[in-house]
């Protein structure tokens, strides 16, 4: 599923009483400071184009005034741009009237906000159905559906609840079901999470992820928290300023921050726990088809491999190391290659394991632990030295410290 | 150089013939139209004498039955119900039954009027930066302008009777009501307004589900002020005629008469005590999930 779902293109964004007189600046690459001076005018958002597909969930990530909700508010024109478009599959939705764009909104996206933004006078079982009421949807239908989706998020039995009755999760989780109950296409969540406890706010994530491997929504997310991107993200866009810095998935963004400002993001990640096997393992270049013991000393001799990975027509079958197999008498070198002639017989590494889970097998090893998906099929290689140099701390992306901004 | 010691001022006749200008002009705006505005009020005025008519006719018992019936529902406090009976037998029981109905019949006429005029005007304010800067200075004036200044063109225009005094008594309790109804729309949290326009709202759904449920406890209060404000102009729309608790209050003053007046002044005072109990108590209910959110 890659075809794209929502692009911007060449958006610009100023705040000010007379925004369309100043572009010349913005365009001339003055930076917001100095627009702020001259023209009292605040540049929100410079020069963005994005590109989001269906079916991912794209986090925008940035500092606290970097311009994330006002980017996140031109997807359903809560914002206007001052220049530039939004597409949403292939209509520009720039040039909708009034009653279109409220169409738009009922229909195709639905948004989740940080302060969940329900109604404090409504049940929490009307405030779900809100959207459907909007669009003039029957009592007894949108009942239905609400109390459904209030089950699917873990609130069943709260549905005559008041707001101010529950706690924050369990709001969020109301504002979430509010925001899938009008089956929208398209998800925007503006730091959905951010105003949680740490332990609640990882209990969300799971419950995001877990509804998304059903639903398949489109979800953009925003939120301030590298790890909340990590964790979530299938891309991740960076934001500095009210300008793109960087857009990647999150092992781009991890491995090769673009620059200072997202190594500095990346700096205090936990690169063992956010980084799953298959973004940092090496192609297993060398292989052998080989069914006996002497077959295989033979073809690692004339190639010169310590180590190899034989993979016969019936599929992968194990990892062999030279000086192993030199050990043995000659007279064994005629029978079938078995479990106890593969070093890795008792390893199980899969591409998706997170590398702070496979290291203790990795260190064990002498040779390079082969990576094997589900189906038993030979994916890369995993080594000591991979590991060590993922861990390492990252040379610095720029000349030295940059001095720290204050505000 | 006369202007350094003494003010200069218009001379006694110049400032007769604006006097005379002004007054001939209003005395002649008012003898041609004057018909037409009492026709106007007319169905006000049949509105409000039915009321009265319905307070003072039905059986004070009946009367009383209603209200506490009303105090229950609106408070549910054992209470204040239990209070607001035994006052209303007093009044009775001092004779002042008919003048409490009478005053009553014009408030509710008056609270009922400013609700109507005002929340629209209110709603209007909070949509309009402009609205609000040119209503804001007349309310202004409104609440500071003495109330018999502008009851001389009022009974100018419609002489002595009940609806000058409603005008009146309009004029003088409708600004809070306005105020705190703009106010209260322009505080209403602004995540909430997003989503609200997130799901694709129209204007009307917006204002319907949104801004005024939100807005209630402000407006509620605002209407609590009018309804005071009203019964303290009582006493000075009797003097054009308004009848009810505070014709007694006037001739006590011009006929020192201690005792009525302290009754028909804590008669007007009682009824104030009940409006505000029971609005008071009413919003505090209707609103008890609004406030106190989690974060
Ligand atoms: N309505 C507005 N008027 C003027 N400036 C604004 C407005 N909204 C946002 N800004 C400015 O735009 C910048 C980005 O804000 P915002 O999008 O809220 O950032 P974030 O959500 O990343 O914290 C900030 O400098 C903010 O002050
Ligand atoms: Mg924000």
């Amino acid at each position: 599923m890659t075809d794209s779902l929502i692009k911007i293109e060449g958006l610009y964004k100023l705040f000010g009483r007379t925004p369309a007189k100043h572009m010349g600046l913005v365009k001339q690459g003055l930076s917001k400071d100095e627009i702020l001076k001259k023209t009292g005018h605040t540049l929100g958002l410079k020069d963005i184009n994005l590109d989001i597909k269906r079916s991912e969930i794209y986090v925008i990530m940035g500092l606290s005034g970097s311009g994330k909700s006002t980017l996140i508010r031109h997807f359903n024109r809560l914002i206007d741009p001052t220049e530039g478009k939004v597409v949403v599959e292939g209509q520009d939705i720039m040039t909708l009237n009034d009653a279109e764009l409220r169409e738009f909104r009922r229909k195709k996206m639905s948004m989740v906000f940080q302060r969940f933004g329900l109604l404090p006078h409504k049940t929490v079982v009307e405030n779900v159905a809100f959207g459907l009421k909007v669009r003039g949807i029957g009592k007894e239908e949108r009942q239905q559906k609400a109390t459904q989706w209030l089950a699917d998020v873990g609130l069943k039995g709260y549905e005559d609840q008041y707001p101010s009755q529950l706690s924050g999760g369990q709001q969020q989780r109301v504002g979430l079901a509010r925001a899938l109950c009008t089956d929208a296409e398209i998800l925007l969540m503006d730091e959905a999470f951010s105003a949680l406890d740490p332990l609640i706010r990882s209990e969300m994530q799971d419950q995001l992820i877990e509804l998304q491997e059903k639903l398949h929504k489109t979800i953009i997310f925003i939120t301030h928290d590298l790890d909340e991107a990590l964790r979530i993200g299938d891309r991740i866009a960076i934001l500095r300023d009210g300008e793109l810095i960087q857009v990647g998935a999150p092992a781009d963004i991890l491995l090769h921050p673009a620059d200072d400002y997202v190594e500095k993001f990346v700096r205090d990640v936990n690169r063992a726990r956010a980084l799953s096997v298959d973004t940092v393992m090496k192609p297993a270049k060398f292989r052998i088809s080989a069914e006996t013991v002497g077959e295989a000393l033979k073809e690692m001799r004339t190639s010169k491999h310590e180590y190899a990975y034989n993979v016969t027509g019936d599929g992968y079958q194990g990892a062999l190391a030279l000086d192993q197999l030199e050990e043995l008498d000659k007279s064994e070198y005629g029978e079938l290659l078995t479990d106890e002639h593969y070093y890795d017989s008792d390893v199980n590494v899969e591409p998706d394991a997170v590398i702070e889970e496979v290291i203790p097998e990795t260190l064990d090893q002498e040779y390079p632990i082969p990576v094997v998906d589900e189906e038993g099929k030979l994916q890369g290689e995993l080594s000591r030295d991979t590991i060590a140099e993922v861990l390492s701390p990252q040379p610095e992306a720029g000349e030295g410290e940059e001095t720290e901004k204050t505000g | 150089m006369s202007w350094i010691t003494e003010f200069p001022q218009l001379s006694r006749s110049e400032l007769l013939t604006v006097r005379k200008t002004l007054d001939e002009a209003y005395r002649e705006f008012s003898r041609s139209h004057g018909e037409a505005i009492e026709n106007f009020f007319d169905p006000l005025l049949a509105f409000l004498v039915w009321i009265e008519n319905l307070l003072i006719s039905t059986p004070w018992w009946l009367v009383i039955a209603i209200i506490l019936a009303i105090t229950h529902f609106a408070a549910r406090s054992l209470k204040l119900t239990i209070g607001v009976g035994i006052s209303l037998f007093l009044i009775g029981f001092f004779g002042m039954w008919e003048d409490t109905m009478s005053t009553l019949s014009i408030i509710t006429v008056c609270t009922i009027l400013s609700i109507v005029l005002g929340v629209p005007i209110g709603i209007a304010m909070a949509k309009s930066n402009r609205i609000q800067a040119i209503v804001t200075p007349i309310l202004d004036v409104m609440q500071t302008m003495p109330a018999f200044v502008y009851l001389i063109p009022v009974v100018m225009l419609l002489g002595i009777g009940k609806i000058p005094g409603v005008i009146a008594v309009v004029i003088y309790a409708i600004p809070p009501v306005i105020r705190l109804t703009n106010l209260g729309i322009r505080l209403v949290d602004k995540e909430v307004l997003e989503a609200a326009d997130a799901y694709g709202v129209t204007s009307w759904q917006r204002l319907w589900n949104v801004q005024l449920p939100l807005a209630m406890p402000n407006i509620m209060a605002g209407v609590n002020q009018t309804i005071m404000m009203a019964l303290a102009m009582v006493v000075i729309a009797s003097m054009i005629g308004v009848k009810g608790l505070g014709q007694p209050v006037l001739q006590s003053i011009t006929n020192q008469y201690f005792t009525q007046g302290l009754l028909n002044g804590s008669a007007i005072v009682v009824l104030a005590i009940i409006f505000d109990r029971v609005s008071q108590a009413y919003a505090k209910r209707s609103q008890r999930h609004m406030g106190g959110r989690h974060d």
